[in-house]
């Protein structure tokens, strides 16, 4: 009996300050922004705005030979969606837009190409502009395919070209469309589950530490865990409420597809979710002070989940130092699952590893977050 | 007017204070931007520089070993498999223990040799589809370049048009070169916002600013005691990622440093600007450090950094005119990589100096009315 009242004494202070933690979210604004206005907003502007892929990218095709041949290459260079072509006769001309940045790439045609195509030594040439790197190769590459095509075109047309000998029939599973946004979409869930989680948590504990509000905590009957408690349901729920608005996007606005279970995904989500809201606490209950609690909690968590975690930049493109840091950090284990989720389903041998690291995580950093948060309450 | 300098000397010292004095505060200013640096420089790529694939060869003739020693030899591709059915593709791209699968098939080297075009198919892990393309792009140069020369040993012609290629600004097209001047504006955005926005903000949670507010500075004064501490911090911090750039990377750098600090202190007002309408805005910390957030995210996606701008839908281009952070990464590279002078900077100064107007006399009307 008296076990019994106990413990519907600790579930009511536990709801108590669950209560209380969740009145504070929705009545600040900021919170609200956080948890619900800057998924959204980053779902849009990653599904609909920004793109890996390159289309229409300016260039002008300086045509210096008037022959049959050169006028059929800059006229294939035209038809092809990859490029805005701007059509002129002279190099100064297009160096001019260049360097204005009104072309990205210029493609020349030399004088004596006609001739020389004839002789089986035609040359084309290929300026970029080479600040943004990536976006010069892909244009590089897209030149090198435009006139591979050309030659493939006049060798149908009976030309004498030689192609081949071997050619490169490549295949993308998972993602046969090429669709940049296909691995974005997905990544973005671990940005917003890593803000709500770890950045709106960081603040809470250091805030009441700067307020003395923890202090007149502790003179209450509540313990430890029941603090702890108060603290995560809410912003669990919030996490909860991030997941399934970028789930429902993913799915029925941007139709990436999914071929995974959602029960995997959730479950993955779930201990994910763990953890940041660990590192968020964690961070908080040691620092003390919302000002360093923040920029340790960017450091730590958002720039990591940003940078090291395979979302953009693939963790393959890495000097070997780098990628052993990415190990300490949740972030990557949890693109993994979200990737193979996602686009090629549920794979227990890409699942099951990442999960058990997730999980071993979450529980070391609940077990510092209950000792620290104790240490200091005593 | 002198008086009125001195109070804001004042302001601007006591303020300094504020942020340094705690020496945890004071290296949460330093040494992130700096590792942030390092970091981004190594990370910040889409080159590949491993490609663990595996073979399925069919053909298991002369012609294929020498074409995929060519794999071997190269420095990116490392094999880790050999697979002997077709249905192991599969589990070997599914694991996610190799990015790609080179599979040659059964007549391969008797089509090769009797002058018919053989194919090589490659199948790629596409969950990220950016990474597949690129290896998928190196494949076709390895493959290119075997072509070249079996042509030449076989007597065949070559391809009749070669393609040359040159970069203007950025001659090896490294992604880092790109990266780090970025980083100059983006990571002072970051901070003089946080800054500027919590700085404010801690004062009226502690009550401060109300005490503030009773002795004879003007909101004004105020407000300008609290943008020039955060645009020091800001030069500072962008001081140090230029030396990092050019001691640890050793980028080139072409333009002058009067131009740059010069674009970077009218970028740096339109910072402060947005930091102190902001904190107008926020009560508490939390809410100033979790309103810079919902800012700097979507100024960062849409500053060109990571994808470039004219890649964006139309609207969002659109969007990316009230951007202070797109003129600042222009500016960081056409004075750092391409090296033009301040005459030429001025499509991207003019918006600047119309953002930093707009916000500056927007913050000081709040200042005045609202706080005050």
């Amino acid at each position: 009996m008296t076990e019994h009242s106990a413990f519907s004494a600790r579930m009511h202070r536990a709801l108590s300050l669950i209560r209380k933690e969740a009145r504070q979210i929705i009545r600040d604004p900021s919170s609200i922004a956080i948890g619900i206005v800057l998924p959204v907003v980053l779902i849009l502007l990653f599904g609909y705005g920004l793109s890996l892929d390159v289309t229409d990218v300016p260039v002008a095709v300086v045509l210096e030979d008037t022959s049959p041949a050169a006028t059929d290459l800059a006229a294939s260079f035209q038809l092809s969606h990859y490029f805005d072509v701007q059509p002129m006769t002279s190099m100064p001309q297009a160096e001019a837009l260049m360097l204005s940045r009104k072309v990205d790439g210029i493609v020349r045609i030399r004088p004596d190409f006609g001739r020389r195509i004839n002789l089986g030594d035609a040359e084309v040439q290929v300026l970029v502009h080479g600040v943004d790197a990536n976006h010069a190769r892909i244009i590089q590459a897209y030149a090198q395919g435009a006139v591979g095509q050309w030659v493939a075109r006049r060798a149908a047309q009976g030309y004498a070209m030689p192609t081949g000998p071997i050619v490169v029939q490549s295949r993308m599973w998972f993602n046969e469309a090429n669709e940049s946004r296909y691995f974005l979409v997905p990544g973005l869930i671990v940005l917003i589950m890593t803000l709500i989680g770890a950045l709106l948590t960081a603040l809470v504990m250091a805030r009441e530490w700067e307020r003395g509000t923890l202090e007149a905590l502790f003179v209450t009957p509540v313990r430890t865990n029941e603090i702890l408690l108060g603290k995560t349901i809410p912003y669990f729920a919030l996490g909860v409420i991030g997941f399934v608005l970028c789930l429902v996007a993913a799915k029925f606005l941007f139709h990436v597809p999914f071929r995974g279970s959602v029960a995997v995904l959730t479950a993955a989500s779930v201990v994910y979710l763990l953890v940041a809201l660990g590192i968020g606490l964690l961070i908080s209950s040691a620092f003390r002070s919302q000002f360093v609690a923040s920029q340790i909690t960017v450091l730590v968590t958002f720039l990591p989940a940003v940078m090291l975690s395979g979302f953009l930049f693939d963790l393959r493109s890495m000097p070997a130092m780098v990628r052993l840091m990415t190990y300490v950090f949740p972030a990557r284990y949890y693109v993994a699952l979200l990737q193979t989720i996602f686009l090629a389903g549920d794979i227990w041998a890409v699942i099951l590893p990442n999960i058990a690291v997730l999980s071993g995580m979450a529980a070391l950093l609940w077990t510092f977050t209950y000792r620290a948060a104790r240490k200091s309450l005593a | 007017m002198l008086e009125a300098l001195y109070r804001i000397l004042a302001l601007t010292r006591k303020e300094l204070l504020a942020i340094l004095k705690d020496p945890r505060s004071r290296y949460s200013l330093l040494i992130p931007p700096v590792l942030q640096c390092l970091i981004y420089g190594y990370v910040a790529t889409y080159d590949l520089n491993d490609i663990p694939y595996a073979v399925l060869d069919q053909d298991r003739s002369a012609a294929s070993q020498q074409l995929l020693a060519r794999f071997d030899g190269s420095a990116v591709f490392r094999r880790i498999a050999n697979l002997n059915r077709a249905a192991d593709v599969k589990s070997v791209i599914n694991e996610q223990r190799v990015l790609l699968v080179i599979q040659i098939d059964q007549d391969f080297e008797r089509r090769l040799l009797s002058g018919r075009q053989a194919d090589v198919q490659v199948i790629a892990d596409g969950r990220n589809s950016n990474t597949a393309g690129t290896a998928i792009g190196y494949i076709g140069g390895i493959v290119d370049s075997f072509n070249t020369t079996w042509r030449r040993e076989h007597g065949q012609r070559s391809m009749p048009v070669r393609l040359t290629s040159r970069a203007w600004y950025n001659p090896n097209l490294e992604t880092r070169w790109h990266m780090i001047p970025a980083l100059i504006g983006t990571l002072t955005f970051i901070q003089t916002l946080m800054l500027t926005g919590l700085s404010v903000a801690r004062e009226r949670e502690q009550g401060t600013f109300d005490q503030l507010l009773v002795t004879p500075f003007r909101p004004v004064e105020i407000m300008a005691g609290k943008a020039i501490p955060a645009m020091l911090v800001g030069i500072v911090q962008a001081t140090l990622v230029l030396l990092v750039a050019q001691l640890w990377f050793q980028i080139p750098f072409a333009g002058s440093f009067i131009t740059l600090y010069a674009g970077l202190t009218v970028f740096l007002l339109a910072a402060v600007g947005m930091g102190l309408l902001l904190s107008s805005v926020a009560t508490t910390m939390q809410q100033a450090m979790l309103y810079s957030f919902l800012l700097i995210m979507p100024f960062a996606l849409l500053s060109g950094l990571t994808t470039p701008v004219s890649s964006m839908p139309m609207l969002l281009q659109y969007v990316t005119l009230i951007n202070p952070l797109r003129y600042a990464i222009d500016i960081a590279h056409r004075v750092y990589l391409e090296g033009v002078g301040l005459a030429l900077l001025i499509p991207e100064l003019w918006p600047l100096a119309v953002i930093a107007a707009i916000t500056l006399s927007a913050a000081s009307w709040m200042f005045r009315h609202r706080l005050a």
